[in-house]
C-alpha cells in the first residue's frame, strides 16, 4: 500500500473573486493519523492559507466537523485509513454559508440554541439549600440529549435544514428535550411554544440522518419525534385546561 | 478602525470567563459586560476536563481536611488564607452549577455522588461520569444565554491590552471572520484565556492553549507567577498526549510497569492492595506519579514504544460495567485513539504536560497588580496550587475565582475614573500599525512559524520537562532567546483578511515565546526542588530560601527580572508530604 494519500480540499477566499475549487495535496498516510493529522500536515508544511477550525483533537470541543467524501464527520476522530488508497474530498458542512475554505458560518446556529431557552427555567422561583434530588432514572431520561458538543453535523446531513433555513433543527431541539426532560425544570411550556412552531418539530419528515451522523450517539431524531407527541398532547390538552394565554 | 465600548470586558469563554460573565449579569443587569473570545465559548479547553470538581459534601468530611490535602499536595507553595477562602467556596458553587442544571452522576437515592480522587483524603470530587468539564462549560454556556446583557465577541483575537496612566482600559482585537482589528474599550478587564500547554510538545492542552491572557498581561506590565511550576499528569496516550482522567485510578485502576507490577510501591507511595486507598499509591499526587512514571523509565522497566517509554495503566478488573458507567470517555478515547479495548487490555501511557500552576500574579481577589487588570482560572495564579496542583481542584478554580473576579471588576467599574480617550484610541492605531506591517503585509519575512514552534517545544521540553538541571536550562534559555529574536522575521503567505489563522498563529507564537521565556528563567531561578519542579542539581526541599513565589517581571531587552514573594502560611506550617503511611 502507499504511504501517501491525496486529500482534495475545498478552497473558497471571497476576497479573491469568490469562486470556490478544490485542491489536491499529498500527505502521509499514517496507520494513526487522523484526518484532521493530515490538514494540520498541509497547513504546517505545505500551504500556511488553508483554513480550517479545529482544537481539542479529542472528539469534544465540536470544532472540526467537515465534509469528508460527502458525509458530515468530526476530521479529529477519523482515520486517514479509513479512505485508503482515496482520494479524499474534504469540503465545508454542507447548509451553511462559507467563510473560507472549510470554515462556515454558525452565528444562526448560535442565535437556533439561544432561542429554545437552554437553561434551567423555575416558575416557582425554588431554591433548595442543598441539591435537587434527582434519581440515576431521572438522570438517565435527558442524559443522552445532554451529551450534544454542538459540533453540527446534524444540521449538515438534514436535509430540511438544507431546504428551509428557518427550520430550528436537530442540535437545538434535543436541547431543548434535555431541558424538558430534567427533573429540575420547568420550562417545557415556554419551549413548546417555540418549538412547535411550524419551523420547529412539525418541519421535520423523520429522514433520521441527523442520528446516523452524531458522533456521540445522541439521538435529535428521536428528541424530535418525542416532542412532536408531547405537543399533540399539550395541544388537545389546550381544550380541556385552557392556558389563559391562546 | 471600529470602536466599541463596555463597563467589563472577558477576554476568554471558558469556565472562567462565563462564570465571571453570569456574576456580573446577575449581581447588576445595569453592568454592560462583553466577552472576547477566539473561539465559539463552548469549544474552550475546559470541554476537556475530565474527572471530576472537589467540595467538601460529606459529613465526614471538613473544609479543614480539604485545605490541608491541598497545602501538602502544593508542597507547602499554596497560599492558606486564598487555599481556605476556596475550600470554603467550592461546596456553594458547585451546588449553583447543579441548580443550573448540570449533570452531575447522583447515588441511588438522588443525591450528589462523590468519588475519590488523587491526593484527597477524603472522597469529595463531584463528577459528571468523566465528561465532568464538557457538561460544567455547557451548563455554563447555555446559563449564559439567559442574559440578554452579556455581549459575546465570538471568535475574536485580543493583540493587546490598552493602558494609559497605569491601568488597564481595553483591548485591540481582531475580528476573525472579517479580519477587521477592533478597539474595544472597558473600565476593567478580566483575563481568562486559560493555560499553555501547547508551549510543549506533549501536552493533553487543545491547540488552543497558547497562553495568550498571560502574554498579554506580561507584555502590559502585570508580573507572571510561578511559571516553573508546571504540571505532567501521570497518564497521557503516548502518540497524541489525550488525556486519561485520573478518574481511571481512582475508580481502581492500577500502573503496572512491563513486569506487571505495581511500581508505586517503590517510590514511597504506599502499599499495593486490591481497593484504592486515599493518599495511597495510585492515589497519589500526580508529581510524585509522574516522577515515579520517569523512575521506571529511566531503570529500563518499561515497555519501549514508536514514541519513547510508556508503563500500562490498567482497568481490566473494573470490569465492563464499571468502565462503561464511570469512564466511558476513557473507553471511547481509548478504542478511537489507541485501538485498544480496556475492558480487556491495558492501557499504554506516559506522563504528559498538562496544567500550569503558574499564570499571571493576582492576590485572593483576582486582582493584579495593575490597576483595572484581573485574572481567574489557569491563566491566573492566586496561588491556591502552589507547586502542584491536586486533581479536581482547577474545577472549583475556576468557578470560584471566576466569580471572584467578576465582583471585584464590578467594584472597580463603580470606583474608576475617566479614561482619557484619546490617548487610548491612539495605542489602539498603534496596535493596529503593528499587525499591518509586522505580519499582514509583509513579505519580506524568511522564518517559518511551524519550524520555530517546534524549536521552541523540543526546547522546553529538554530543559522544562519533570527533571531539570541548570545546564540543560541555560541551553533552553539560550534557545527560547534566539527564537525570540528569530520570531520578528516571520515568514507570512496569507495575506487576506478573512479568518486567517496563519496570522492568528504567528501571534500565538510570540505569546508562546514570551511564556516560554518566563517558565525557563523562573526554573533556572528556583535552585531547589519542591513539587513538580524537580532539581537534579538541587535535589532538596529549602524552606530557607525558597518558601516564596517566583515573579517574572518583563524587562524591555533581554530575561525577565525575577523577584520573590512570601507564601501566606496561616495554620499549616511546613512539613513533610506522607502519602501511603
Amino acid at each position: 500500500m502507499s504511504d501517501t494519500i491525496i486529500l482534495e480540499v475545498a478552497r473558497f477566499n471571497p476576497e479573491d473573486g469568490g469562486e470556490p475549487s478544490y485542491q489536491s495535496y499529498e500527505v502521509p498516510l499514517r496507520p494513526d493519523w487522523m484526518v484532521l493529522d493530515g490538514l494540520n500536515h498541509i497547513k504546517d508544511q505545505l500551504d500556511g492559507s488553508l483554513a480550517f477550525r479545529w482544537s481539542c483533537r479529542m472528539g469534544i470541543c465540536g470544532s472540526c466537523g467537515m465534509m469528508v467524501n460527502g458525509m458530515p464527520t468530526l476530521t479529529c476522530e477519523t482515520l486517514l485509513m479509513n479512505y485508503a488508497p482515496g482520494p479524499i474530498r474534504i469540503a465545508p458542512l454542507d447548509h451553511f454559508p462559507v467563510v473560507k475554505d472549510l470554515v462556515v458560518d454558525l452565528d444562526d446556529f448560535l442565535a437556533k440554541l439561544q432561542k429554545v431557552r437552554p437553561w434551567v427555567v423555575r416558575k416557582d422561583d425554588f431554591k433548595p439549600a442543598r441539591e435537587f434530588m434527582q434519581s440515576p432514572a431521572q438522570l438517565e431520561a435527558f442524559h443522552q440529549f445532554s451529551l450534544c458538543i454542538n459540533c453540527t453535523l446534524c444540521y449538515a446531513a438534514c436535509p430540511v435544514s438544507g431546504l428551509d433555513p428557518n427550520f430550528i433543527g436537530p442540535a437545538a431541539i434535543a436541547l431543548a428535550h434535555r431541558y424538558n426532560l430534567d427533573s429540575r425544570d420547568q420550562g417545557i411550556e415556554d419551549r413548546l411554544d417555540i418549538v412547535s412552531q411550524h419551523e420547529g418539530i412539525w418541519d421535520c419528515t423523520v429522514v433520521g440522518e441527523c442520528s446516523v451522523v452524531c458522533p456521540k450517539h445522541v439521538d435529535p431524531s428521536l428528541a424530535i419525534q418525542q416532542f412532536k407527541l408531547t405537543a399533540t398532547k399539550e395541544w388537545f390538552k389546550s381544550f380541556l385546561l385552557p392556558r389563559g394565554k391562546h | 478602525m471600529e470602536t466599541s465600548s463596555h463597563d467589563i470586558l472577558i477576554i476568554g469563554g471558558g469556565g472562567a470567563g462565563l462564570r465571571a460573565a453570569i456574576e456580573i449579569a446577575e449581581q447588576d443587569p445595569r453592568i454592560d459586560v462583553a466577552m472576547v473570545s477566539k473561539v465559539y465559548p463552548m469549544r474552550s479547553h475546559t470541554v476537556s476536563a475530565e474527572g471530576g470538581a472537589a467540595g467538601v459534601a460529606g459529613k465526614d468530611d471538613t473544609i479543614d481536611e480539604h485545605c490541608y490535602d491541598t497545602i501538602s499536595g502544593s508542597d507547602w507553595l499554596g497560599d492558606q488564607d486564598a487555599i481556605e477562602f476556596f475550600c470554603n467556596e467550592i461546596p456553594k458553587e458547585l451546588l449553583r452549577l447543579e441548580h443550573w442544571g448540570c449533570p452531575w452522576s447522583r447515588e441511588p437515592d438522588g443525591r450528589i455522588a462523590v468519588r475519590p480522587f488523587g491526593g484527597m483524603k477524603k472522597m469529595r470530587t463531584w463528577f459528571a461520569a468523566d465528561k465532568t468539564g464538557f457538561h460544567l462549560l455547557h451548563t455554563l454556556f447555555q446559563t449564559s444565554l439567559k442574559f440578554s446583557t452579556i455581549v459575546r465577541y465570538d471568535e475574536t483575537f485580543a493583540t493587546r491590552l490598552l493602558v494609559e496612566d497605569g491601568a488597564v482600559r481595553g483591548v485591540v482585537a481582531i475580528e476573525l471572520r472579517t479580519g477587521k482589528i477592533r478597539a474595544i474599550q472597558a473600565k476593567a478587564v478580566i483575563i481568562a484565556t486559560g493555560g499553555c500547554g501547547r508551549v510543549f510538545p506533549f501536552t493533553t492542552n487543545a491547540n488552543i492553549c497558547t497562553g495568550d491572557g498571560m502574554a498579554l498581561a506580561y507584555r502590559a506590565g502585570a508580573p507572571l507567577k510561578d511559571m516553573e511550576m508546571v504540571q505532567y499528569h501521570p497518564t497521557g496516550l503516548p502518540f497524541t498526549g489525550i488525556l486519561i482522567t485520573e478518574a481511571a485510578r481512582a475508580e481502581g485502576g492500577w500502573l503496572l510497569n512491563k513486569d506487571g507490577y505495581r511500581f508505586l510501591q517503590d517510590y514511597d507511595l504506599g502499599k499495593p492492595t486490591p481497593t484504592p486507598v486515599l493518599r495511597s499509591m495510585e492515589l497519589g499526587p500526580r508529581d510524585r506519579v509522574s516522577q515515579a512514571i520517569f523512575g521506571e523509565f529511566e531503570k529500563g522497566r518499561a515497555f519501549h514504544g514508536p514514541y519513547g517509554d510508556y508503563v500500562h495503566l490498567d482497568l481490566r478488573h473494573l470490569g465492563e460495567h464499571k468502565i462503561e458507567t464511570r469512564l466511558p470517555m476513557v473507553r471511547e478515547l481509548c478504542l478511537k485513539y489507541e485501538n485498544i479495548d480496556p475492558v480487556r487490555e491495558p492501557i499504554p501511557i506516559r506522563p504528559v504536560q498538562h496544567y500550569m500552576m503558574g499564570g499571571v500574579h493576582t492576590d485572593i481577589d483576582a486582582k493584579t497588580p495593575l490597576a483595572g487588570l484581573f485574572a481567574a482560572g489557569e491563566a491566573a495564579c492566586v496561588s491556591i496550587n502552589g507547586a502542584n496542583r491536586l486533581g479536581s481542584n482547577s474545577l472549583g478554580e475556576i468557578l470560584v475565582f471566576g466569580a471572584r473576579a467578576g465582583r471585584s471588576a464590578i467594584e472597580a467599574v463603580r470606583n474608576g475614573s475617566a479614561a482619557n480617550e484619546n490617548a487610548i484610541l491612539a495605542q489602539a492605531r498603534d496596535e493596529e500599525r503593528r499587525i499591518e506591517e509586522r505580519f499582514l503585509r509583509r513579505t519580506d519575512g524568511t522564518e517559518k512559524i511551524t519550524k520555530l514552534r517546534e524549536e521552541m517545544q523540543r526546547a522546553m521540553e529538554k530543559g522544562c520537562g519533570i527533571y531539570r538541571e541548570r545546564e540543560s536550562l541555560v541551553e533552553s534559555a539560550n534557545k527560547i532567546g534566539e527564537l525570540r529574536e528569530r520570531a520578528g522575521n516571520l515568514a507570512i503567505d496569507d495575506h487576506s483578511r478573512t479568518f486567517n489563522t496563519q496570522l492568528t498563529a504567528a501571534l500565538e507564537l510570540g505569546y508562546m515565546l514570551d511564556v516560554a521565556e518566563a517558565i525557563v528563567h523562573s526554573a533556572l531561578d528556583r535552585e531547589e526542588s519542591r513539587g513538580a519542579h524537580q532539581r537534579r542539581d538541587f535535589a532538596k526541599r529549602n524552606d530557607q530560601k525558597y518558601l516564596a513565589h517566583s515573579v517574572a517581571h518583563r524587562s524591555a531587552e533581554g530575561p525577565p527580572r525575577i523577584e520573590y514573594l512570601p507564601v501566606v502560611i496561616t495554620r499549616w506550617p511546613p512539613g513533610e508530604r506522607v502519602y501511603g503511611r
